[in-house]
C-alpha cells in the first residue's frame, strides 16, 4: 500500500421515536468495522456506545445524525442531534440518573446507563448540549487492544 | 487436524446452479461459480441451513457408514439425546439401548449421562463465573459461528466439553476397566442428529483431538434400530441418565438443567445471530447464561434425523415428564476423587475470514470500491450473480473474484449499450460510403 491515506465515513439519519430501525446504524457500524478487520474487543467497545447514542437518540432527541469515520489510527462516532439538549450534563452523566418516561422504561430501556456507558466504553469522550441539540464526540484508538 | 474439514458438502451432480441455498447461509459461505454452488470452507459453520434449503438434495452431511464400526475390535455406542425423539411410542430410554447393543455394539453409554457431567460443571461456572453472560459450548456451528462473526464473545464460551466428548472418554474409561482391554481396541460412535459434530470429531474446538471415533447419522440407523425396538434380543442394563441429560435434546434443556433463573435459550441460527447481536451491544446486562442453538427446537431438529422436530420435541418432553424426579448436585461428581475434569483445553480462536485485507489501510481503500459498487448495482439481492446479496457481489469484485458482469442487470445495460454504438457506428459507416 502506498502512502495515501484512506478515510472511511458513513452517516446514518436517527429518527425520533422510530424504535422498529433502532440499533440499523449500530448495526452496520459493526459491520463495517468487521470487514475493516478492526480487532474485536475494540469493536465490541465501538458497538456498544454506537448503540446507546443512537437509543439515545431515538429516545430523547428530536432526531439527528450519528456519523462513523474510520482511518487508520481512529474509530471516531460522532452524534448529532436537534434538541432539546441536556440541561444538566454532569447529572446525566452519572449512572442509573434517567428523564425517561415510564412507557421507556417499559420497553426495556431508560436504565439510566447510556451515557455513562459511552464514556466507559471510548478513548475520548466530549459532549456539549444546548436546546438547539446535543453533540457527543467519541473516540477510539485502534491498535490499542494487544493481539 | 485437518482445519477446514467439512461435513457439508454438495453433490455436484446434484446441483441445479439455483440460488435457493445462497441467501439463508449465515456466514455468506456459498457462491454459485459456472453452474453450481461451491461453499467456501473456511467460511462455513456446518449449521446446515444449505441441506434443508436445497430441493435438489444436493447438500449432503458426510457421516461415517455403519461399516466403519468393524474398524474396531469393541464398539461402544454413544446415542445422542434426540434420538429417543425418533419413535412413536417409546416410553422408556432404555429399549433404544438395547436395541443399539441388538445392532452390534458392545457396550452403550448415553450422551445424556455426558450432559449430567457437564450440567454439573456449568452449575459450578455459573457459581463462580463473572462473565456475563456465560454462553454454551453446547453447539458446535453456534460455537463456530461465534469464532467467524462474534469474536468479541468468545470469552464468553464456557469452557467446557461437549456431552459426547464427556460421554466418549468415560464410556471408554468404564470399559477398558471392567473388561480388562486397551483403550485403542475400543471405538465411541457417536449416534448422530449434526453435521456440525462430525465436522467437530474430525476437527474439535477447545481440545486437542476429539476422543470420538466415528458418527453415524440418526437417519442411518433409524430403520434397523426401530425394528429392533419392540423385543430386542440383548438387554442394556447399566446405569440411566436423570431427566436432565435427556432434556438437553430439546432447545432450552440446558438451560433448564443448570438450574439458573437468568437464562436465555434461542434456537435456529438466524435467531441465535439476532441475540449474539444485543449480547455484544450490551443490551442484556442481566443474562447469566446463553443457550443458542442452531437448529430450530434445538437438536431434535438437525439435519440428519428421521423424525418432525416439533414432533421429537414433544416426545422428548414427554418421556422427560416420565421420569423420575431428582435433583442435581453440582458438587457431587467433582467432590470425588479421580473424576473426571470437563474443562476445555486449548483456547477457541477468532476466525478472521470475514476481513477485507489483513492490512487496515488496504481494508479501508477496499471498503471505498466496495461501497461505490454497491451504489452501482440494482439492490435488489436476486442472487443471479451466484452471490448472496449485491453487496456481497461487490466485495467478490474488490477481492477479484467476479466480474461486474456477473449481475445480470448490468450485462444487459452494457449490452445494450454496445448495441447502440454498434448501430451508430454502422450508421456512420454507411453515411461515408
Amino acid at each position: 500500500m502506498d502512502d495515501r491515506f484512506f478515510v472511511h465515513r458513513e452517516e446514518y439519519p436517527i429518527t425520533a421515536g422510530d424504535f422498529s430501525a433502532a440499533g440499523d446504524a449500530s448495526a452496520r457500524i459493526k459491520y463495517v468495522l468487521r470487514k475493516l478487520g478492526i480487532d474485536s474487543a475494540l469493536v465490541r467497545r465501538a458497538a456498544i456506545a454506537a448503540y446507546e447514542s443512537e437509543i439515545n437518540m431515538v429516545i430523547h432527541s428530536a432526531g439527528g445524525t450519528l456519523t462513523l469515520t474510520v482511518d487508520r489510527d481512529t474509530i471516531r462516532l460522532l452524534a448529532r442531534d436537534r434538541g432539546p439538549g441536556i440541561p444538566d450534563i454532569d447529572l446525566a452523566m452519572q449512572e442509573g440518573y434517567s428523564t425517561a418516561t415510564e412507557a421507556i422504561r417499559e420497553l426495556g430501556f431508560g436504565a439510566g446507563m447510556g451515557l455513562p456507558n459511552m464514556r466507559r466504553c471510548s478513548d475520548r469522550f466530549t459532549i456539549r448540549s444546548s436546546p438547539g441539540g446535543t453533540v457527543i464526540d467519541m473516540e477510539f484508538t485502534i491498535g490499542k487492544e494487544s493481539g | 487436524m485437518n482445519q477446514y474439514f467439512h461435513s457439508v458438502t454438495l453433490d455436484r451432480d446434484k446441483c441445479k446452479g439455483c440460488t435457493n441455498c445462497l441467501r439463508g447461509c449465515p456466514t455468506e459461505a456459498i457462491r454459485v461459480r459456472d453452474g453450481k454452488a461451491a461453499i467456501i470452507a473456511e467460511r462455513c459453520i456446518d449449521c446446515g441451513e444449505c441441506i434443508r434449503a436445497c430441493p435438489y438434495h444436493a447438500k449432503v452431511a458426510r457421516t461415517d457408514p455403519l461399516s466403519a464400526l468393524d474398524r474396531f475390535r469393541y464398539r461402544i455406542a454413544l446415542p445422542a439425546p434426540s434420538l429417543y425423539g425418533q419413535f412413536r411410542g417409546l416410553d422408556d430410554t432404555r429399549r433404544v439401548l438395547s436395541g443399539l447393543m441388538d445392532l452390534g455394539f458392545d457396550d452403550v453409554f448415553e450422551v445424556a449421562r455426558g450432559a449430567d457431567i457437564v450440567t454439573r460443571a456449568l452449575m459450578r461456572r455459573l457459581r463462580e463465573s463473572t462473565a456475563q453472560p456465560l454462553i454454551s459450548s453446547a453447539c458446535p456451528a453456534v460455537m463456530r459461528l461465534i469464532q467467524v462473526r462474534f469474536p468479541g464473545l468468545l470469552g464468553n464460551i464456557v469452557d467446557l466439553q461437549s456431552p459426547m466428548e464427556v460421554a466418549a472418554q468415560t464410556a471408554r474409561r468404564e470399559f477398558c476397566e471392567r473388561r480388562g482391554v486397551s483403550a485403542d481396541e475400543v471405538g465411541t460412535f457417536f449416534i448422530t442428529p449434526c453435521p456440525a459434530k462430525m465436522t467437530s470429531i474430525r476437527n474439535p474446538l477447545g481440545m486437542e483431538r476429539s476422543h470420538v471415533d466415528g458418527a453415524i447419522s440418526i437417519i442411518e440407523l433409524y430403520g434397523p434400530l426401530s425394528a429392533r425396538l419392540a423385543h430386542p434380543d440383548k438387554h442394556y442394563d447399566g446405569p440411566m441418565a436423570t431427566l436432565y441429560g435427556v432434556g438437553w435434546a430439546n432447545s432450552g434443556g440446558e438451560s433448564t438443567a443448570s438450574g439458573c433463573d437468568d437464562t436465555l435459550a434461542v434456537d435456529g441460527i438466524h435467531n441465535v445471530i439476532r441475540v449474539l447481536e444485543e449480547i455484544e451491544n450490551g443490551k442484556l446486562p442481566e443474562l447469566r447464561f446463553f443457550e443458542g442453538l442452531a437448529c430450530t427446537g434445538g437438536c431434535v431438529g438437525g439435519p440428519l434425523v428421521f423424525e418432525n422436530a416439533y414432533v421429537a420435541k414433544d416426545r422428548i418432553r414427554r418421556l422427560v415428564e416420565r421420569m423420575p424426579r431428582q435433583t442435581l448436585d453440582p458438587d457431587a461428581e467433582s467432590a470425588r476423587p479421580g473424576s473426571f475434569d470437563p474443562t476445555l483445553t486449548t483456547p477457541i480462536r477468532e476466525q478472521r475470514v470475514l476481513e477485507l485485507d489483513e492490512d487496515l489501510s488496504a481494508a479501508l481503500e477496499k471498503m471505498g470500491r466496495v461501497e461505490s459498487i454497491t451504489e452501482s448495482l440494482p439492490g435488489l439481492d436476486c442472487g443471479s450473480c451466484g452471490a448472496p446479496s449485491c453487496r456481497a457481489l461487490a466485495e467478490d469484485i474488490v477481492q477479484g473474484k467476479a466480474a461486474e458482469i456477473d449481475c445480470i442487470f448490468r450485462l444487459r445495460d452494457k449490452v445494450a449499450r454496445l448495441a447502440r454504438e454498434m448501430k451508430d457506428l454502422a450508421q456512420s459507416d454507411s453515411r461515408k460510403e
